[in-house]
């Protein structure tokens, strides 16, 4: 494989990762969603890079379905949530975006010792992309971590997903099941969540996790 | 990507493991009206009783996607007696949330679906010999729970539903990046594509894999899949998702759920162990069964919520399994077996007989349920029998199982033993100091005779009561051969 193919393939999943560390610090509501909506545009440009480079046209549906679900209509519809809840208010962010953002560069270090000292026989294309995937999902555990609010929690989540399809377009020649299930999965856990956040409005005027903490007889 | 499914199948038996809950599910979606989807459920569950039962005599040859062997028909066997009987104590469970109003019919249609389509996907995790295809099945019996931990819709079963929801999908996703490893250290060996994900071929392999990426793989692993087995520090999830669902998802949870998970944990660890240049999988197994059960140990004396009593004493148990696999050999791999096998049995119905004292006496609060075996004697003396079983008392089962993790750790490692006994003292303290309060004394509250399903519980607690005493030479021979088989 030709030194080109593999630095375009480096500098999107890289990209992916500068995406993550911008989700970090997105403190309104609209910014995060915009700025997820690039997150799995540039999903599905890695993936369909992948496809291109690996011959394998199967693939593009991966590439097409991220850009469509996540990158399109997944956004237009927490929008609307977001509109229809009147929660388009600043997101309070624990710790501050400082040490968040130090923290994140630790996680994305400790992610590149691990993954290519483990994988030092691996083929480089995959050895460095699995390190970017690897730090993809790291982020987005901060990321769900750091947030109290329902709505970025799942924008945490669906990042760590997109870590993940990235791992799995990664791996060369990993059947077709693992990626259809993946992008199913993802679309299942969106109707999850789309019936959680309507119920949770249904009962209650904030879709904070904090305010519907409550305490139980045994919580002292 | 079902049709594909059927077409691998070898053989009819675990077609039908598969078809019947899932072909059920979707009918009962459908279907209008209480007193047949009820007894429809309990047949779906049946039969695939009967099927699963039907896999002891004849076995299937692996296939593609599907495979049979020692290991998980234990836990498909298992899996659908508890599923068959759950869904017998569910009806008469379920028949009272309907009078009081708690469901209506178009939720109790959704509640029906959702127990055939769990389990389908726990069937599916168990069977499947592909570990892209366990991943999903165990994705997809994670949402159908979440759904109906949440099916009340209070503001306690929507918190839980999403904190279940949150940290259960955490602990798939890193099971899916481990997952996803194992098939890039299988690959150079094997060859890309479908083969290098087949669990036959995996574990024949296994010894040329590169150690580096399989041990990274097993962390991942076992702490997504462990988060499922409700492992302490990974346990956040249990206590409210058990105690916030209807009853019988308790049930189902602890005693079918957590062991899908555990199997999977299982396999993975079987694919390590079969690489000798790959760390040992044992330390990272003890150390956090040994916390779960120490910490739930101690956890159990806090509570006032009874059926949240029960889930810190799942946590302690499947801690104490993944204890027993952890330290490994024959002699440990069989105890954690039984114990595996009597805790599904005894949790789920401690779990039947706690759904009906909290139907009748309109709480989960311990400090408003006095007195039981004075004014429900069946439902009183069942909890105390239930408590003494799972605290690990002779002549009942668990006791058995304890005592053979218990002498085994002695035997190898007695320093081990020593946080191990102390847990479950610990644990049984903090039970029977519980029980005293709820079980005996002058009773308070509802004295209402209580219409309960006995069938399911006396079935459960007799066939602990008899592995107590007497354990059938075949069985012990076959938990044998799946006890060398984890190695």
């Amino acid at each position: 494989m030709d030194r080109t193919a593999i630095d375009v393939a480096h500098m999107l999943a890289g990209g992916m990762v500068l995406v993550s560390f911008m989700l970090l610090y997105q403190d309104r509501m609209f910014g995060l969603l915009n700025v997820f909506a690039l997150h799995a545009f540039v999903l599905s440009l890695s993936v369909a890079w992948q496809a291109y480079i690996q011959n394998a046209p199967h693939l593009f549906i991966t590439a097409f379905i991220a850009l469509v679900l996540k990158a399109i209509i997944i956004p237009v519809a927490l929008h609307r949530v977001v509109v229809r809840l009147g929660i388009h208010r600043t997101i309070e962010i624990i710790g501050g975006i400082g040490p968040t953002m130090l923290f994140g560069i630790g996680l994305v270090a400790l992610s590149m010792v691990v993954m290519l000292r483990a994988t030092a026989t691996a083929d480089p294309l995959a050895r460095e992309d699995l390190a970017f995937a690897l730090s993809v999902v790291l982020l987005g555990l901060l990321m769900m971590v750091t947030r109290r609010n329902a709505v970025s929690q799942i924008v945490g989540f669906m990042s760590l997903e997109n870590g993940l399809i990235l791992a799995a377009t990664g791996a060369k020649g990993m059947p077709l099941v693992v990626e259809i299930s993946v992008a199913f999965s993802v679309l299942v856990a969106f109707i999850v969540i789309g019936v959680f956040l309507f119920r949770i409005r249904e009962r209650f005027d904030t879709v904070d996790v904090e305010a519907i903490d409550e305490a139980r007889g045994e919580r002292l | 990507m079902s049709g594909a499914l059927l077409n691998q199948l070898p053989f009819e038996p675990v077609t039908a493991i598969l078809v019947i809950p899932a072909a059920s599910a979707l009918v009962l979606a459908v279907l209008p009206g209480y007193r047949l989807t009820a007894r429809l459920n309990v047949l779906a569950a049946f039969l695939t009783f009967l099927a699963a039962l039907s896999l002891l005599v004849e076995r299937p040859a692996p296939g593609g996607y599907l495979f049979v062997d020692d290991l998980n028909i234990v836990f498909v066997v298992l899996g659908t007696f508890v599923g068959f009987t759950t869904s017998a104590f569910s009806a008469s469970y379920i028949a009272h949330e309907l009078e009081i109003g708690r469901l209506t019919p178009a939720y109790l249609r959704f509640y029906h679906a959702m127990y055939q389509a769990l389990m389908f996907s726990m069937n599916l995790g168990l069977l499947a010999n592909n570990i892209g295809l366990m991943w999903v099945a165990i994705e997809l019996a994670t949402l159908t729970t979440v759904l109906m931990v949440g099916i009340y819709r209070t503001h306690e079963a929507l918190e839980a539903a999403w904190k279940y929801f949150i940290l259960g999908s955490v602990g798939i996703a890193l099971a899916l990046f481990g997952t996803i490893l194992v098939y890039m250290a299988a690959r150079p060996v094997i060859g890309e594509g479908h083969d290098a994900m087949v669990w036959t071929s995996l574990i024949d392999k296994a010894k040329d894999f590169s150690p580096d990426m399989l041990n990274l793989a097993f962390v991942f692993l076992m702490l997504g899949y462990g988060t499922k087995v409700g492992l302490a520090p990974l346990h956040a999830w249990l206590p409210d998702a058990h105690a916030e669902g209807p009853t019988p998802i308790s049930a189902v949870l602890s005693g079918l759920l957590l062991n899908v998970a555990l199997y999977a944990v299982l396999r993975f660890k079987m694919l390590l162990a079969a690489n000798p240049a790959a760390i040992a999988p044992g330390p990272l197994m003890v150390s956090l069964g040994l916390v779960s059960l120490i910490f739930a140990g101690f956890m159990l004396y806090r509570r006032r919520d009874i059926k949240r009593l029960f889930a810190y004493s799942s946590i302690e148990h499947m801690g104490l399994i993944t204890f027993a696999f952890g330290m490994g050999g024959p002699l440990a791999n069989f105890a954690g077996l039984l114990h595996m096998t009597m805790h599904s049995l005894t949790k789920s119905a401690i779990f039947f007989t706690v759904g009906h004292i909290s139907q009748v006496k309109g709480t989960q609060k311990m400090s408003e349920i006095r007195g039981l075996t004075v004014s429900h004697p069946l439902l009183g003396w069942g909890l105390v029998l239930g408590v003494v079983a799972i605290a690990g008392l002779p002549p009942l089962g668990i006791f058995m199982s304890e005592f053979l993790i218990v002498s085994s750790t002695f035997a190898r490692q007695p320093l081990l033993a020593l946080p191990l006994v102390f847990g479950l003292l610990i644990a049984l303290g903090a039970l029977f100091l519980r029980l005293n309060d709820v079980a005996f004394g002058k009773p308070t509250g509802s004295t209402a005779p209580v219409k309960a399903s006995r069938l399911p519980f006396v079935a459960h607690l007799s066939l602990v009561l008899a592995a107590g005493i007497y354990l059938p030479g075949p069985l012990v021979t076959w938990f044998q051969n799946v006890a060398r088989l984890l190695g």
